[in-house]
């Protein structure tokens, strides 16, 4: 591809140009992140009146705390649970949208809205519904035999954050499987079909295998977005309960830095979630073309 | 091997709009059909009609001895060469021609057997092993026509094979196609918009317009005698000359157009009929100015106009005559190379 080159006469236009996107990543990037890498090496006295160089001693002591263990143990399945919920589910989805011929748009429209909402927002709406006292959820569960408590029961607790989580996640990562649906040529479907294979049996040996991009950029996505864009789910919903079965890493430093003032602690957290992001980012920019198989 | 029997085929789309109508054709086993005509006269429907891809609203479909109008494509013991070729991009050309023979449970060293004999067949057989987008244009055509053959079918459907393909190849795949057809003797339906493909490779060919079959016959038939107007311009290149039969009898003697039947008021004269030899033996001729000299190498072709005519008309010659452009020349023809049409009914009288 040929790039067009524009020169400028002078030096200070380029520069006046690129200031507005340096000083957003400066303020709102570089320098929080910087403090809060300064920070995860300092520890402050119970009363804030000193502050100690501590080197790597926060980290120490945070990975042989039993709870920050827990903390990750819990955000590997909320993540891994949120991610494959509200995956398939979305995959269900866009296969019967792409079906229709009529009704497509209006119900590509109507999927797309819980997109909308505010995490926090999705978050007591499903709080409401699972609310032990008044939710209409517990009342069914009530009748199948089942005592609904996400106040009492780590694991009902668990199921009710995956389900608000992966909820919202659901119109997003259904746009994208629609759209690689739809772009999978039909000649290839009538081919199989005419090669005698099942409906069953072309979308799992056909489409399902040229969705592959599509399925692992949303794998990513989705993992990101479980343990970082969740914060809102949780405190809405379970605060991190029962007894830390819920309590996530990102809600984690939340906990310890805001209302256990905890800095240094929940500095150290915050970067190793860093790393956690830089990880998974370099994991989807280095394989996300080679696993395209075709 | 089975025959095809097409009894008042006809397909009308969910919104009304009406795609074919009424076609009867009966393709007897190991013959090559070629369904011609230009976009959107209904041949790619009538195809995917039989292979099973579009629904039969009218009529009866019939493959051997079976009805077929209700069975699913898998269950009509067909295969089908798709003009894009269709091949699976995430599998390796082995796994290509083996999937329809896997979906049907074949024991292995039958599948394998099969592939490898395909592929000899069509010199694919060092690619066995790459996929799709690793091969050229011609390999891919090679690779599905590979996975028709391996399914040893009742009946091969192409639609469009080879529009894909450059002009030399496609004349290679053209030839190797019909070797590979008449060896095998497997009952074939092709569709194509080209005229000289639809004249080379079949056995009869099928002019549709407009969704109706215009002219069933072998090439030669059809070329010869052109049951329409539209068959005449549309088979052939150079098309058909149309001269009004009004002007044509001002300028021949009396009697010369005596052997046309009665009220033929267009007649048909084919660009090669014509000859600048001098006219003998009850021969025509036509005065005519040369517009323009198109050389060709072996032939070549002149537009010109005939005195008292507006319309540009072209001739074919076997040679590149030495004339300059805006002479007046003097064209022969025989009487029997004129073909008599009703201009209103668009019919051969």
């Amino acid at each position: 591809m040929q790039t067009k080159r524009m020169t400028f006469p002078g030096s200070w236009l380029p520069y006046a140009l690129l200031a507005p996107q340096v000083a957003v990543t400066l303020v709102f990037f570089i320098w929080p992140a910087s403090q809060a890498l300064r920070q995860s090496f300092l520890r402050q006295d119970i009363f804030g009146l000193r502050t100690d160089f501590v080197w790597f001693d926060n980290f120490e002591r945070l990975l042989a705390d039993p709870l920050y263990l827990n903390a990750l143990k819990v955000t590997v399945i909320f993540s891994l649970g949120t991610t494959l919920l509200s995956m398939s589910l979305a995959l269900l989805f866009a296969v019967m949208v792409n079906r229709m011929i009529r009704s497509r748009d209006a119900y590509t429209t109507l999927l797309v809205w819980p997109y909308a909402v505010a995490p926090a927002i999705a978050g007591v709406l499903w709080w409401f519904i699972f609310n032990p006292a008044i939710g209409i959820a517990p009342y069914v569960l009530a009748g199948l035999g089942h005592d609904w408590n996400h106040r009492s029961s780590g694991t009902d607790a668990m199921v009710l954050v995956i389900i608000a989580a992966a909820w919202k996640q659901i119109s997003y990562n259904f746009l994208f499987f629609l759209a690689g649906l739809q772009s999978i040529p039909q000649s290839l479907i009538e081919a199989a079909a005419i090669d005698g294979a099942s409906r069953t049996k072309r979308f799992w040996t056909i489409v399902f295998p040229l969705l592959s991009p599509v399925t692992f950029f949303l794998m990513v996505v989705n993992v990101v977005y479980a343990m970082f864009d969740t914060f809102g789910v949780i405190h809405a919903t379970t605060e991190g309960g029962p007894a830390q079965a819920t309590n996530i890493l990102v809600y984690k430093v939340y906990r310890d830095g805001f209302v256990n003032l905890d800095l240094g602690s929940s500095a150290a957290q915050s970067v190793i979630l860093m790393a956690i992001v830089v990880v998974l980012t370099v994991v989807q920019f280095r394989y996300i073309e080679r696993r395209v198989n075709y | 091997m089975a025959s095809i029997t097409m009894e008042n085929l006809g397909k009308v789309y969910a919104g009304g709009v009406r795609a074919v109508t009424g076609v009867n054709l009966d393709i007897a086993d190991g013959e090559m059909i070629v369904l011609v005509g230009p976009s959107g006269c209904g041949k790619s429907t009538l195809l995917r009609m039989v292979a099973g891809l579009e629904t039969i609203t009218e009529g009866t479909l019939r493959i051997g001895d079976r009805v077929v109008n209700r069975l699913e494509p898998a269950e009509r013991d067909i295969a089908m060469v798709f003009q894009n070729y269709a091949l699976y991009p995430h599998m390796t050309v082995y796994n290509n021609l083996a999937y329809g023979l896997k979906n049907r449970r074949m024991a292995r060293a039958e599948i394998d057997r099969r592939v490898t004999e395909a592929a000899e067949m069509l010199q694919i057989g060092a690619f066995l092993d790459r996929k799709p987008r690793q091969l050229s244009g011609g390999q891919r055509q090679r690779v599905a026509m590979g996975r028709a053959l391996v399914r040893e079918p009742a009946a091969f459907l192409f639609d469009e094979p080879l529009s894909n393909l450059d002009a030399k190849l496609r004349v290679q795949m053209r030839v190797e196609i019909r070797q590979l057809q008449k060896r095998l003797g497997t009952t074939s339906l092709y569709v194509t918009h080209d005229q000289l493909e639809a004249l080379t490779l079949a056995d009869r060919l099928v002019v549709l317009d407009g969704g109706r079959i215009e002219q069933i016959g072998t090439p030669m038939e059809v070329y010869a005698r052109p049951a329409t107007t539209f068959v005449a311009g549309f088979i052939g290149s150079p098309a058909m000359n149309m001269l009004p039969a009004g002007w044509l009898r001002g300028v021949v003697a009396a009697d010369a157009l005596a052997h046309l039947p009665a009220g033929a008021d267009l007649i048909g004269l084919r660009p090669e009929d014509m000859s600048l030899a001098p006219a003998s033996d009850g021969r025509l001729t036509l005065k005519a100015r040369l517009m323009l000299l198109e050389p060709a190498g072996a032939e070549s072709h002149l537009h010109v106009k005939f005195d008292g005519l507006d319309d540009m008309f072209v001739i074919r010659l076997p040679h590149v005559p030495n004339v300059q452009e805006g002479a007046q020349l003097a064209f022969s023809l025989a009487r029997e190379a004129l073909h008599p049409f009703d201009a209103k009914t668009g019919l051969r009288l």
